[in-house]
């Protein structure tokens, strides 16, 4: 097992292509923890960012500013009693959430968040991402049938026919996006190696075509990559049963929809569905139309001294974060009930500062001592920073949406769904076809 | 491994009362078939299937089983008045399976080509589909044309 | 472990052949019997990968797809049919639908 985990760290290559089961387990171990933690990092976001969207505060008590918020949520859901429905179908009602769980995190096994950090490079990720996000409708059919209670199943056959007719479009902006690997346009920046009329479904492949290309695909034939990528956000809010398409779970419309009768940890483990099916759908669409891991300017701005620059970018931005950690506890009331909140966020601005001077001695440290594998680690943190930087800016879009746009009726959701959306996405398919072997 | 799960679902399919649980078990066998399809080195028709059959078909058995179903058919009784001469005329179909594999065994000895490379694979199948089978290829598509139309006018409550 | 043989493919994709098909002559639940005409289309579609796999050309892959998007269709239609008639007779019951009897 030794050598299996040395053998690796010299390799450019996936765990999956290197056949190296320990390091693709530590992988999928690294993906899960994080998901976990960025998932109660969005709950606490969604809460702050929406108070204060609504001119109030958002939590404010539980930890200083509210950061033991999400913490205080999971205890509360473990410890609540566990109501199953008498007359339910207790395997289905099991099973449900599990596999609205399954569906979400299976996707992460195609994401990649580097040239060589994903779990595998399936050279059909995009289809393998597509067929399993069809997967989760069957939970949430499946969760509203097993309640066995009008409303739940009102919820779930609503939820399950929007989340099947945007799959439609959904597929079909992706379709788009894989076309343009294979055509290259005006060529003005020279023929990529993929482009001879190949393209390729890989995810690795798409953003290695963008890098070749030099441009994100959400720029290449103005409009239509942006106009796919609209496509493709507005699809994905809708798969994901999220504001402004939340008409299936909205409290005040059909009493939480399919999800009434789950209590405590059933009911946690579907929002950790639904928030980690949402980050997945966004890294999808970063992988697809803006350039994945690739940081901002690859190869207009190329070069070592860009790169050290660029490289500087994560350990800024936790110092950043620190600092403003620091100002939050300079402003905080000076009554003596507030002290342990003032320790408390001070120690977390420590924390922020201390991986953000971590953060910038690794690039430092590569330039100054060249060796071969601090180069690498700052390479692949760079990779997964601006990778996830980019998954942080569309989570905070969609907190934004919910904020700010009102709830689709139900026929208006479908409406949009066939009426809009599929043409258009037909018109976007087609015409990147035309243009891209016109031009 | 796959196969005794894919087998073992066929089986739960056939067997339950409950209906919902037989379209899981439907839905345990399709996966199970498709990862059968990876082990053939055929990623493209395994990604179909997880698509098309396990997301939309499966789907679409769910919601039809929720709107018809009624309390009555639990009670009610599973088999067929002549299952047995059903269960026979089906072990003499596996019979007559069992004798062409014997007989053929020759024909198709553990004889497999080896692996093609796997990144050609979906671009081999799309020359062929616009190439080789374009008819076909858009007869299908016309199938599928003419299914939506009945369905939806099967369905609808007056015409 | 043995080498799978595509022998091994083909006893598979019999088997659930077999199961599907004991599934349409002995259920009396319309939705099981069309659940049990998938498994007989699956089947079907293993034994033609098998051997596409065997022949080392992609024709059966090929025909394979174009038997899932027809098993597609077929279900839609079946199941329309379905829902027609369980608006007439509120029932699924495969021997209660008898209505061409004399």
């Amino acid at each position: 097992m030794l050598d299996q985990f040395m053998s690796y760290l010299g390799s450019t290559l996936t765990p999956g292509q290197a056949n190296n089961q320990l390091w693709a387990l530590i992988y999928v171990l690294i993906i899960f923890a994080g998901v976990s933690v960025a998932v109660m990092a969005m709950n606490w976001l969604e809460r702050k960012a929406l108070a204060h969207f609504q001119v109030r505060l958002g939590p404010m008590r539980v930890g200083p500013h509210g950061l033991l918020q999400p913490i205080a949520d999971a205890v509360k859901l473990m410890i609540k009693e566990d109501i199953i429905p008498s007359e339910a179908d207790k395997f289905v009602f099991w099973i449900a959430p599990l596999i609205g769980l399954l569906a979400a995190f299976t996707v992460y096994t195609v994401v990649p968040f580097g040239p060589s950090q994903a779990v595998s490079d399936m050279n059909i990720g995009i289809l393998f991402m597509l067929g399993v996000s069809s997967l989760a409708v069957l939970g949430v059919v499946m969760a509203g049938w097993a309640s066995n209670s009008h409303y739940p199943l009102i919820g779930a056959l609503r939820s399950s026919a929007q989340m099947v007719s945007y799959e439609v479009a959904m597929g079909l902006a992706v379709v788009c996006a894989i076309l343009m690997t294979s055509l290259h346009g005006l060529g003005l920046y020279g023929v990529s190696k993929l482009s001879d009329g190949t393209g390729t479904l890989s995810m690795i492949g798409i953003v290695q075509a963008q890098q070749e290309q030099h441009v994100w695909f959400l720029f290449k034939f103005f409009p239509l990559g942006l106009i796919a990528f609209v496509i493709f956000a507005i699809a994905m809010v809708a798969e994901t049963n999220r504001a402004p398409f939340d008409l299936p779970e909205a409290e005040s419309e059909l009493t939480a929809g399919f999800h009434t009768e789950y209590s405590g940890l059933r009911w946690s483990l579907f929002m950790l569905a639904e928030y980690a099916a949402m980050i997945a759908v966004s890294s999808i669409a970063v992988t697809l139309w803006l350039g994945g891991w690739l940081r901002p300017f690859p190869n207009l701005l190329a070069g070592p001294t860009w790169d050290f620059i660029f490289a500087l970018f994560p350990g800024l931005t936790f110092l950043g974060l620190g600092a403003i950690a620091f100002l939050g506890t300079v402003r905080m009331p000076k009554h003596p009930y507030f002290k342990i909140q003032t320790i408390g966020l001070a120690a977390f601005g420590v924390v922020l500062a201390g991986i953000g001077v971590l953060l910038l001695a690794i690039p430092i440290a590569a330039k100054v001592s060249n060796h071969d594998i601090l180069n690498r680690s700052t390479e692949a943190l760079m990779n997964v920073y601006w990778f996830v930087a980019k998954v942080a800016v569309f989570m905070y879009l969609y907190i934004w949406y919910r904020a700010t746009w009102p709830r689709y009726r139900f026929d208006q959701l479908m409406k949009v769904g066939w009426k809009v959306m599929l043409p258009i996405s037909l018109g976007v398919l087609i015409l990147t076809a035309i243009v891209g072997v016109i031009l | 491994m796959l196969s005794g799960l894919a087998i073992a679902g066929g089986l739960l399919v056939i067997t339950r009362r409950n209906a919902v649980h037989s379209a899981l078990a439907l839905i345990v066998t399709l996966l199970a078939v498709a990862g059968l399809y990876l082990m053939l080195y055929a990623p493209f028709v395994a990604g179909v299937q997880i698509i098309v059959y396990a997301g939309g078909i499966m789907v679409l058995f769910l919601f039809v089983i929720m709107l018809v179903s009624l309390e009555r058919t639990v009670k009610e009784r599973q088999f067929n008045r002549i299952w047995p001469i059903g269960l026979l005329a089906s072990c003499a179909l596996l019979a007559l399976f069992f004798s062409v594999f014997e007989k053929g065994k020759k024909l198709f000895e553990d004889r497999l080509v080896p692996a093609p490379t796997e990144s050609v694979n979906t671009q081999k199948i799309g020359e062929m589909l616009y190439g080789n089978y374009m008819f076909a290829f858009e007869i299908a598509s016309l199938l599928l044309l003419v299914a939506i139309l009945g369905a939806v006018i099967m369905a609808k409550k007056r015409i | 472990m043995a080498d799978i043989g595509t022998l091994h493919y083909l006893v598979v994709a019999a088997a659930l052949f077999v199961l599907g098909v004991i599934g349409v002559l002995t259920r009396r639940n319309v939705v099981i019997v069309l659940m049990s005409i998938e498994l007989i289309l699956n089947a079907v579609n293993l034994n033609l990968v098998a051997f596409s796999r065997m022949w080392g050309n992609l024709h059966g892959q090929v025909f394979s797809i174009f038997i899932v998007v027809d098993a597609a269709a077929e279900a839609a239609v079946g199941l329309g049919i379905l829902i027609a008639f369980f608006r007439n007779k509120e029932t699924i019951n495969v021997d209660e639908i008898d209505l061409l009897k004399w």
